[in-house]
């Protein structure tokens, strides 16, 4: 029963020599260097995952230093605006007080001189008035001179021109 | 774009059915060695049923030593089962292997049907016994010898058979065995290779998903541990082979209908597989595992004398205990279901409902032991390769101080 035939060892020998170059050549030299490639992938990926991980978070940390930058030299720029809205506008306002003060100065200037120039007509006209008179008063006092001579000076006593 | 990925899986496929067209013509080119002698059967049946019902009127008692020795023992024929057995009609549907034999006169090829048609009984120390003969040739519990005297065969006291015995180099049983082990194994792997090639880093899908766990489990668990990552890569294919083979090859022997194979429980496949471990670890022995065993160091001079050759006995001791124990327990599973089916019938010789109520207790039993005999059978290709494993690494130990 338990005796080994020398044709089944031969047959062994023979068959698993083959067998085990057929493998050895078809199916573990493949299938190994695929499970190493494959072992060296997963931890490859593993590991730039993790540095892609960390880059991801350095570069959240600079778009924030980046973000809030920005929100400093927005609030910057929107007081600089202000500040400059608020000069002009009061540049504005100051320059239209000035111009209201120097068209109200001319104005008042126009009015002070047609004072003036209606001051003057009129004291034409009253000297031109006063001389129709002296004239019609001449007149008179051609006709009688003594007394239109007197009337001339109370006329001329009671009346004050300046 | 679509289209070419459609070609080029076409392609694949193409390749794919064509190595498995291979397969089978490896496995058809196989057979048809082997139905050469099926179809010697049909030539010969006439002559057989004559020749065994000549013998018919011989009372054969149940003997279940004799049935489990014969059921265990490497075969020259792949039986599957006999019909009427013991009565006129009595007919063996069995596969014929081809016998292949060498003695002085050279070479001679031929089925062994010729033996099995040709069935003679004897009566040796009151024991009956049978033998089979062809063209001057002897087949006697499976062993071949040459035909001498007048009864063709002679037996001693013992009742051993004293022919001169010739070199038998056909393919038997276990061997016809191995090659569909062989065949499994290309197509399970070559399968799986393919795959591996076809779709890198990515999972594993279909037959890689049954392959990889135990691939990564021998390399990571078995070889690596044992051998060292420096050197493992050298030993994987040898373990993995292995491995599968001595697995594949005891899962076989489980399968019913097959002519139950008993490939890992033959002595001369196992040997063959403990020599080559031998060999890879004498091969492989480095300077330290050689003065470890021949000049160990620290160890006072008159105790030397007594390890030295404990040590060089425990060199061919290592692979002898791993084909033993291989062997023995395939054997012993195999034993167990023949034993637990003896006992429904020598139950049954005495009572028919005796043989019905053990019947069903030995089938409850077996369908235990199919399930601890699937372990036993993944248990024992793991032990082989584990030790195989740490015998190499013990051989490619370096001295550390």
């Amino acid at each position: 029963m338990l005796s080994a035939g020398l044709g089944t060892i031969l047959w062994t020998t023979i068959a698993f020599l083959i067998v085990l170059m057929l493998l050895k050549k078809m199916a573990w030299a493949p299938i190994l260097k695929s499970l190493k490639d494959r072992e060296d992938f997963i931890s490859d990926s593993l590991k730039s995952a993790e540095s892609a991980n960390a880059q991801l978070s350095q570069l959240k940390a600079d778009n924030e230093k980046l973000l809030a930058e920005a929100r400093v030299e927005r609030e910057k720029m929107l007081k600089e605006a202000k500040e400059i809205g608020d000069d002009i506008v009061a540049k504005a306002r100051k320059s239209a007080v000035e111009e209201e003060q120097r068209i109200m100065n001319k104005a008042k200037q126009d009015i002070e001189n047609e004072k003036t120039a209606a001051i003057a007509e009129l004291k034409k006209q009253v000297v031109s008035l006063s001389i129709q008179m002296a004239e019609t008063v001449l007149k008179k006092e051609f006709e009688n001179k003594d007394q239109q001579m007197k009337l001339v000076e109370e006329n001329l006593k009671s009346a004050s021109l300046n | 774009m679509a289209l070419n990925l459609k070609v080029t899986e076409k392609q694949n496929f193409i390749s794919n059915m064509n190595f498995k067209r291979n397969i089978v013509f490896v496995l058809f080119t196989l057979f048809s060695l082997v139905s050469f002698a099926s179809h010697d059967t049909i030539y010969h049946e006439n002559v057989a049923i004559e020749a065994h019902s000549s013998e018919v009127s011989h009372e054969q008692k149940f003997d279940a030593g004799e049935m489990i020795i014969h059921h265990i023992t490497d075969a020259h024929e792949i039986h599957f089962f006999t019909l009427n057995e013991g009565t006129e009609n009595e007919t063996h549907y069995s596969i014929y292997l081809p016998v292949i034999i060498k003695d002085e006169t050279g070479f001679k090829c031929f089925s062994a049907s010729h033996f099995y048609h040709n069935k003679k009984n004897v009566e040796v120390n009151g024991k009956h016994q049978h033998y089979y003969e062809h063209d001057g040739y002897i087949l006697q519990g499976e062993k071949i010898y040459k035909a001498e005297g007048v009864e063709g065969i002679a037996f001693n006291a013992e009742g051993k058979v004293t022919n001169t015995s010739v070199l038998d180099l056909s393919p038997t049983k276990s061997v016809v065995g191995m090659f569909i082990t062989i065949a499994i194994l290309l197509l399970l792997f070559g399968g799986a290779a393919r795959k591996y090639k076809k779709n890198p880093n990515m999972a594993p899908n279909g037959v890689q998903g049954l392959l990889e766990p135990l691939i990564l489990f021998i390399r990571d668990e078995v070889v690596i541990p044992a051998i060292g990552p420096k050197h493992a890569h050298r030993f994987m294919p040898f373990l993995l082979t292995t491995f599968f083979f001595i697995w594949i090859a005891n899962i076989l022997g489980m399968i019913p209908f097959i002519g139950g194979f008993n490939i890992m429980g033959t002595l001369g496949v196992t040997i063959v597989l403990a020599t080559i471990v031998f060999i890879i670890t004498i091969v492989n022995g480095k300077g330290y595992y050689w003065t470890h065993i021949l000049w160990p160091h620290g160890v006072p001079l008159p105790i030397k004398f007594i390890l030295v050759p404990i040590e060089i006995i425990g060199l061919f001791m290592k692979p002898l205990v791993l084909m033993i124990r291989l062997t023995a327990n395939m054997t012993a599973g195999h034993i167990i279901f023949l034993a637990l089916t003896a006992l429904i019938f020598i139950f049954g010789a005495t009572s028919e409902g005796a043989g019905y109520g053990v019947g069903i207790g030995s089938v409850a039993f077996m369908v235990f032991m199919y399930f601890i005999e699937l372990l036993v059978a993944f248990l024992q290709a793991y032990v082989f390769t584990l030790l195989a494993a740490s015998y190499f690494g013990s051989a490619l130990e370096e001295p550390h101080h």
